[in-house]
C-alpha cells in the first residue's frame, strides 16, 4: 500500500466513526458507540503506522509526496485542490495525534459511561480527531484553513458538551471566538504569502517563497506575524490564551484531547510547518520566541496559584505549549516537536489521571477539598506521579530529554536567547513547583471524606448533583455529567489507556536521547533539511544542559515537598508576605479583565450602539421605512388615475399620442 | 386634387370619432366610432399612396380591415356577453378593474 493511499485512509476513518455515531444517535445501545469510535481512531493509528512504513521505504530525499482528490476551483488559475501532504513532519504528526487519541477514546469509553450524551460525545470526539488530522495532513493553505476552522467548531462542540451549564457554553463561546480570532489571522496571512507566491500549495509556496520574498522584508514578516495570531489562539498563547483554562469545564477526556493531542498543538505544527516563510522573517521567529517564553513563565506562576485540579494542568499545558512555540519560533524544529510528543504522552496521562481523581471527588474539582487519596486510589496515584514526574522533566523520564533538547538549542544560538535559556530553566522550576503541589496536596496529607469513604470501598457520590464552577444544582437532563462516576481502579479500558501512557511517558524520550540515538532527528530530517539555522552546541553545553535539568527539576520537587508536605503552613505565609504577587497570580495577572475592558466591552458597546442606532434608527428608520414611504405615496398618486372608466383612459391615450405627435412635429 | 384635401377629410373623420368614442357611453356606439377613426387613418393611407404612386398604402389599408373586422368581432362578443348577463350596456358602469 502506498503511503499516501494510507494517509487517505487515516483521515476517512475518524469521519466514518463521526458519521456513523453520529447518524445512528439513539440507536446504538449501551457502549457500542464508545467502542466504535474508539475502534475508528484505532484504525486511523495503524494506517499512520502503515504511512510511516511506507514513507520510510522511500529515498530520504523523496519523502514528501502528495496526492490529490480533487481540483476545486482550477478554472480560475487558483490551485484549491484536495491535496494532502504526506511528509515526515507530517507523518509524525498523525501517529502522536491517532495514536493518543486511541488511548482517550479508550478512557472515555468508561469514563462517559453515565453519560446521557454518550454516542453525541463520541461523534463529536471522532470529528474532533478528524479535524486535527485533516489540519495535519492538509497539502495546502486552503485545505489547512479548513482543518483548523474544523477543530474550532469541535472543540467549541466539546467544551459546551454539558449545555445545561451555563457555564460550559460560556466558555465554549469564548474558545470559538478567541479561536476566530486565530482564523482571521491565518487567513489574512495565507493572503499575504498567496499575493507574492500565486500559489497555495505548500511544496510550491516554500519553493518560490525564497524568490518571491526578500529575507526580512515586510510582506513575509506581516504574513508570518499573522501566521502566529492563528498560532497563538489555537495554542493558547498570550494574549489570546484565556479560552484555555475556560476549556476545562468540558469533559475530562475533551480537555486530554485538547491539551495533548488536537488541539493546541496545531499551532508548534504550524510555525514548523511555515519553517521556510518563518526563517524569511526573523522579526516574526523573534516575536513567537518571546511571547511563547512569556507565555511559559506567566502560565507557570498562575498554575502555582490556582487552585482546581484540571486548571492547574491547563496552565501547565500552556507553559508547555509555550516551550514548544519558543523552539520551533528559534528553529528547534525537531526538539519543539519531540516535546510535542512526550508533552502528548505525559499529559494526557495527567489529565485522565485527573478525570479520576474527579470522580473520585463526586465531580469536585478543588484542589482545597482533596487530600490524602494516595492510598484509596494507588493507581492513579501512580500514573499522576509518573505524569508530574515526565512534567516536571526528571530524569530519565521522557520531558527531561525533550524540555533539555529546546533549552540547548537555545544555548546553542547564544546572544540574547541566553535570557530565554534562563527563563526556561526558571519555568522549568515553577513547572516542578506547581506539579507537585498539586500532587502533594491531593495525594498526601490527612485523607479527605471521600477518599476515607473510597477506602471503605465505597465511591463518593453527592446527594444533590452541582456545578462544581458556581455551585448551581444540575439540571438533570441530558445536557449534564451523568450520575454514574468511573475512576481508574475499577473501569479496564480506563487503567489500559493510563498504562499505556504512563509507560510512554517514562520512555518516550529514548527516540532523541542526546549524543545517543537520533531516530527522531533522522526521521524528520528530511522536512527541516532545508533549515538555514543549524548549532552544534558543545558537549559542555550539553553536560550543563542535562546536568541542570536534572537538579532543578528534583530541587523543584524538594522545595514543593518542603512547602506542602513538611511545612504545611509555609505556603499561605509566603502568600502573606508577597500579597501582591499572590493577587495578581490568582487572578491570573487580570488578563480576562484586561480583555474585557479592551476588547469585548467596548465590542458589546459598539453592538448596542450598532443595534439601537444604526439598526433601529437608520436602517430600520431610513432606509426601510423611507423607501416603503416613497413608493407608498408615489402609488396613492398614480392610483388615483386608474379610476376604471373607459373613456378617461381613452382620452389619456389620445392627449398622450397628441403630445409625443406634437413633440415629433416640432422637433422636425 | 392634392394630398392635403384628403388628409383634412381624413383628419375630420378622426375628430368625430375620437370625440365620439370620447362622449357616447353605449359600447356599441364606441365601436361605430373606433371604426370611424380606422376608416380615416385607412382614408389618409390611401391619400398617400396615391401621391407616392404605389400600392403600399393600400395594402397597409387591407390590413387595417382585417384588424377591425377581428376587433368588431370580439367587441360584438363582449356586447353580447354583457346582454345575456342583464349587465347595463354602459361603459362607465363597467369599472371594477379600477386601481
Amino acid at each position: 500500500m502506498s503511503a499516501t493511499t494510507a494517509a487517505w485512509i487515516v483521515l476517512a476513518a475518524p469521519l466514518a466513526g463521526a458519521l456513523v455515531t453520529g447518524a445512528l444517535f439513539r440507536r446504538l445501545p449501551g457502549q457500542l458507540a464508545g467502542w466504535i469510535g474508539t475502534a475508528a481512531i484505532a484504525v486511523s493509528f495503524v494506517f499512520a503506522l502503515v504511512t510511516l512504513a511506507a514513507l520510510q521505504s522511500h529515498s530520504p530525499g523523496d519523502r514528501e509526496l502528495t496526492s490529490t482528490a480533487w481540483t476545486i476551483a482550477g478554472t480560475v488559475k487558483v490551485d484549491a485542490r484536495l491535496t494532502i501532504l504526506v511528509d515526515p513532519l507530517s507523518v509524525f504528526m498523525i501517529c502522536v495525534v491517532a495514536g493518543v487519541s486511541t488511548l482517550i477514546h479508550l478512557y472515555s469509553i468508561s469514563y462517559l459511561r453515565g453519560d446521557r450524551g454518550y454516542v453525541r460525545f463520541f461523534s463529536y470526539l471522532n470529528f474532533f480527531v478528524f479535524s486535527m488530522l485533516l489540519l495535519v495532513l492538509a497539502g495546502n493553505f486552503l485545505l489547512l484553513i479548513v482543518g483548523w476552522a474544523f477543530v474550532g467548531a469541535a472543540s467549541y462542540m466539546l467544551i459546551s458538551f454539558w449545555y445545561r451549564r451555563t457555564t460550559a457554553t460560556s466558555a465554549g463561546m469564548k474558545a470559538f471566538v478567541i479561536n476566530v480570532v486565530g482564523d482571521v489571522g491565518l487567513v489574512l496571512g495565507t493572503f499575504f504569502i498567496f499575493r507574492h507566491t500565486g500559489t497555495l500549495d505548500f511544496l510550491g509556496t516554500f519553493r518560490a517563497a525564497p524568490h518571491d520574498f526578500a529575507s526580512g522584508s515586510g510582506d513575509v514578516t506581516a504574513g508570518c506575524l499573522l501566521l502566529l495570531v492563528g498560532a497563538f489562539a489555537k495554542s493558547a498563547q498570550i494574549p489570546l490564551h484565556t479560552w484555555l483554562p475556560d476549556a476545562m469545564e468540558g469533559p475530562t477526556p475533551v480537555s486530554a484531547l485538547i491539551h495533548a493531542a488536537t488541539m493546541v498543538t496545531a499551532g508548534v505544527y504550524l510555525i514548523a510547518r511555515m519553517h521556510p516563510l518563518f526563517q524569511l522573517a526573523p522579526a516574526a521567529e523573534d516575536v513567537g520566541a518571546i511571547i511563547g517564553c512569556l507565555t511559559l513563565l506567566i502560565a507557570g506562576t498562575i498554575g502555582l496559584a490556582a487552585t482546581d485540579l484540571k486548571r492547574v494542568i491547563a496552565y501547565s499545558t500552556m507553559s508547555q505549549i509555550g516551550y514548544m512555540i519558543m523552539g520551533v519560533s528559534v528553529g528547534a524544529y525537531t526538539a519543539g516537536l519531540f516535546h510535542l510528543m512526550t508533552h502528548a504522552f505525559f499529559k494526557a496521562l495527567l489529565f485522565m489521571a485527573a478525570g479520576s481523581v474527579i470522580s473520585a471527588m463526586g465531580g469536585n474539582q478543588s484542589l482545597d477539598r482533596m487530600s490524602g487519596l494516595r492510598r484509596a486510589m494507588p493507581f492513579t496515584f501512580a500514573c499522576f506521579v509518573i505524569g508530574g514526574l515526565a512534567l516536571s522533566g526528571v530524569p530519565p523520564f521522557s520531558g527531561y530529554f525533550s524540555k533539555d533538547s529546546i533549552l540547548l538549542f537555545l544555548a546553542g544560538r547564544g546572544g540574547w536567547y541566553w535570557i530565554l535559556y534562563v527563563a526556561g530553566y526558571l519555568g522549568a522550576l515553577l513547572t516542578a513547583l506547581y506539579t507537585f503541589r498539586m500532587i502533594f496536596r491531593a495525594f498526601f496529607g490527612e485523607p479527605c471524606p471521600e477518599a476515607v469513604e473510597l477506602e471503605h470501598g465505597h465511591l463518593h457520590h453527592p446527594a444533590q448533583p452541582t456545578n462544581p464552577a458556581n455551585g448551581e444544582i444540575e439540571d438533570t437532563d441530558v445536557g449534564f455529567p451523568g450520575p454514574d462516576h468511573a475512576i481508574a481502579e475499577r473501569e479496564w479500558p480506563m487503567r489500559a489507556a493510563m498504562g499505556g501512557l504512563a509507560l510512554l511517558a517514562i520512555v518516550g524520550g529514548i527516540v532523541a536521547i542526546p549524543k545517543t540515538t537520533s531516530w527522531l532527528d533522522n526521521f524528520l530530517a528530511p522536512t527541516f533539511a532545508n533549515s538555514t539555522i543549524s548549532v552544534h552546541p558543545s558537549n559542555g553545553l550539553l553536560a550543563l544542559g542535562l546536568i541542570l535539568g536534572a537538579v532543578i527539576s528534583l530541587g523543584g520537587i524538594g522545595l514543593a515537598y518542603y512547602i506542602w508536605v513538611l511545612r504545611p503552613s509555609l505556603a499561605p505565609e509566603i502568600a502573606a508576605r508577597v500579597p501582591l504577587l499572590t493577587r495578581l497570580f490568582e487572578n491570573k495577572w487580570y488578563f480576562d479583565e484586561v480583555i474585557d475592558a479592551l476588547v469585548v466591552r467596548p465590542g458589546a458597546w459598539f453592538g448596542r450602539f450598532a443595534q439601537n442606532t444604526v439598526e433601529r434608527v437608520f436602517v430600520d428608520g431610513a432606509l426601510i421605512s423611507g423607501t416603503t414611504g416613497l413608493v407608498r405615496a408615489g402609488s396613492a398618486l398614480v392610483r388615483g388615475t386608474q379610476n376604471g372608466l373607459l373613456r378617461v383612459y381613452a382620452g389619456l391615450m389620445l392627449v398622450g399620442l397628441a403630445a409625443v405627435g406634437l413633440y415629433f412635429l416640432l422637433q422636425s | 386634387m392634392s394630398i392635403g384635401w384628403y388628409l383634412a377629410v381624413s383628419a375630420l373623420i378622426f375628430a368625430i370619432g375620437a370625440g365620439g368614442v370620447l362622449i357616447r357611453r353605449n359600447p356599441l356606439v364606441i365601436f361605430l366610432c373606433l371604426e370611424l377613426m380606422l376608416n380615416a387613418a385607412n382614408l389618409a393611407l390611401i391619400g398617400f399612396s396615391r401621391m407616392w404612386g404605389n400600392g403600399d398604402g393600400q395594402i397597409f389599408a387591407m390590413i387595417v380591415l382585417v384588424v377591425a373586422a377581428c376587433e368588431v368581432t370580439v367587441g360584438l362578443g363582449i356586447v353580447v356577453a354583457m346582454h345575456r348577463r342583464r349587465l347595463p350596456v354602459d361603459v362607465d358602469e363597467m369599472r371594477e378593474l379600477q386601481g
